[in-house]
């Protein structure tokens, strides 16, 4: 196995643990080593997307992912403060919870996002008619969306009518328990995709920013 | 057999006439009664009505007498937000810092008028059904009711950084808990369903409930004085299925992300399992979509009792049709007769 992974699997299994000291010196390692992007893209996200596939599967728990969403966020702003360049030049993209009032997915996602190094704003809690005028004062391009509750999930429908009664072609990826209990409901509320852990929401963002920038 | 024997016998672990069948329908009643949801939980006489008419309709095995999870945040301070088409919301937490955790005391539930309601729903109920049909009451776990308290992630971080103010918090909220659960008893619930999603290993790893959840079930069970039903509200348990086995719990309720089967190998007659049918796909079920849904879960568990058919959440959403419910109805009717031969076993 080659380095690089070696150093994944351990900074994910730390994280599992939340043994502070050992992230701590696992980080320590890869800065010492790579620069700091590298040490995102090849340690941190990594790491990430096997805690947020583990959950998927039912194998870690969503305390540990947030746990380890949260200390890796920590340690990404350390590497890269808001106005290092590489943070500029992406989507315009905002998270935000639709409807409900439970927030924790939401957080999970955009502490995971800043630590893979990505810009988002976080709208908070709104409902849709809020949503859709912030989206569309803030010209984005992605909006990412969670929710826990049905009745929220079907809310998403308004936002994606009114982009398209405005002809704005914002990309909407959603996500929360209601789409992992039928995976056929994203396409039934108009997103554009859906992600099944935080690590989907790298994906979708970086799949994305591709699509536009070719 | 009576709903109540029938469900006696499936509890017992012996094979009653059919398999029961529970659909907990919480919100429908008030579409039976022309009400908006905050209007129909603003009166118990409503919810005794609508449950009325909900058993008449789908000819289920009990009735419930759960209004919503955030009344029970309400006791503690909390304001809830009605929507037209779901539960209501606990709006905000009450405890906004965490030294609000050292001074909290539990409230007391006849000075809180929306758990009064619900204990008149339950005399009512019981009034006019008598000991024919199993009437249920709930009550959210000390473990899992922080969510509304304090907000999920404040919370997550509370369980691996205060240990001294978690213990303070679940002191608090478990004595809040069995008075809330030996008051709907006493006011003639049959059991409770103890609510813990937060202990579900979607939520919390194994090792962790270990060492926080499941002691905070087991010396709750163990004071409340009736049958308890653990539900882990959708989320997955087969990791600790033996663990709530031993809890004291009579009954427990298995996520439509569990294997049934899996379930059943697990605890054995320790337990009864209620579940799994999947409440959000639920929505879009054609009658053929619920006839193989229920053939799935009794070919699963259905064998020598044990086992009660229920949605995985313990609550039907309200975009469920009628169509999907008494279809279902009309499959148990036609799979669920013991002995189940249909199912090879």
């Amino acid at each position: 196995m080659a380095d690089a992974q070696v150093l994944t699997h351990r900074l994910r299994d730390a994280l599992e643990s939340l043994d502070r000291p050992r992230i701590e010196e696992l980080f320590r390692l890869a800065v010492g080593r790579q620069a700091p992007l590298q040490v995102i893209e090849n340690l941190i996200v990594p790491a990430l997307v096997e805690i947020g596939e583990a959950w998927a599967d039912g194998r870690v728990a969503l305390s540990q992912v947030y746990m380890s969403s949260r200390i890796c966020e920590e340690l990404v702003a350390r590497l890269l403060p808001p106005s290092v360049p590489v943070r500029k030049g992406q989507l315009r993209q905002a998270i935000a919870v639709l409807g409900d009032y439970h927030l924790l997915g939401k957080r999970i996602v955009l502490s995971v996002l800043r630590a893979s190094g990505f810009d988002i704003l976080d709208y908070g809690r709104m409902e849709a008619d809020e949503l859709v005028d912030r989206a569309l004062a803030d010209d984005l391009q992605i909006l990412l969306i969670s929710v826990l509750m049905l009745p929220s999930a079907l809310k998403v429908r308004e936002v994606r009518a009114a982009f398209e009664e405005r002809r704005r072609p914002i990309r909407i990826g959603v996500g929360g328990a209601p789409f992992l209990f039928d995976d056929g409901l994203w396409r039934e509320v108009g997103a554009d995709a859906m992600g099944r852990n935080a690590a989907d929401g790298i994906a979708m963002v970086r799949r994305w920013a591709g699509e536009v920038s070719s | 057999m009576t709903p109540q024997q029938r469900v006696q016998a499936a509890m017992a672990h012996r094979q009653p006439d059919r398999v029961p069948v529970f659909l907990l329908a919480t919100m429908h009643g008030a579409k039976e009664l022309g009400l908006g949801i905050r209007e129909y939980f603003s009166r118990a006489e409503h919810v005794i009505e609508g449950q009325l008419r909900l058993q008449a309709k789908y000819r289920g095995d009990c009735v419930s007498a759960s209004f919503y999870s955030a009344l029970e945040a309400e006791a503690f301070g909390c304001e809830t937000m009605f929507i037209e088409d779901g539960p209501p919301n606990c709006a905000g937490p009450v405890l906004r810092r965490d030294e609000d955790i050292d001074r909290l005391r539990p409230p007391r539930v006849i000075e809180t008028p929306g758990l009064l309601r619900v204990l008149e729903a339950i005399r009512g109920l019981k009034e006019r059904l008598g000991g024919r049909l199993p009437i249920l009451g709930s009550a959210i776990a000390p473990f899992s009711l922080p969510v509304m308290q304090m907000g999920f992630a404040r919370y997550i971080e509370l369980i691996y950084e205060q240990p001294r103010r978690l213990a303070r918090l679940m002191a608090v909220n478990r004595r809040f808990c069995v008075a809330w659960a030996n008051a709907q008893l006493a006011a003639g619930a049959t059991a409770v369903g103890y609510a813990d999603p937060v202990s579900s290993t979607t939520i919390v790893p194994r090792d962790l409930y270990l060492r926080t959840g499941h002691r905070v079930a087991t010396s709750t069970l163990a004071r409340i004085k009736g049958p308890t039903a653990y539900h882990l509200a959708s989320g997955r348990g087969l990791p600790i299925a033996r663990d709530i086995a031993a809890t004291g719990a009579v009954a427990v309720g298995v996520s439509a992300l569990d294997d049934l089967a899996a379930w059943k190998a697990a605890v054995g007659d320790r337990v009864t399992l209620v579940g799994n049918l999947n409440g959000v796909a639920m929505r879009r079920w054609t009658a053929a979509d619920a006839e193989g849904e229920v053939k799935r879960a009794i070919a699963a568990a259905g064998r020598g009792g044990g086992f009660i058919l229920a949605d995985s959440h313990g609550e039907v959403p309200w975009q469920v049709p009628d169509e999907v419910l008494l279809a279902i109805r009309a499959a148990v009717e036609r799979w669920g007769r013991y002995p189940l031969d249909w199912t090879g076993g």
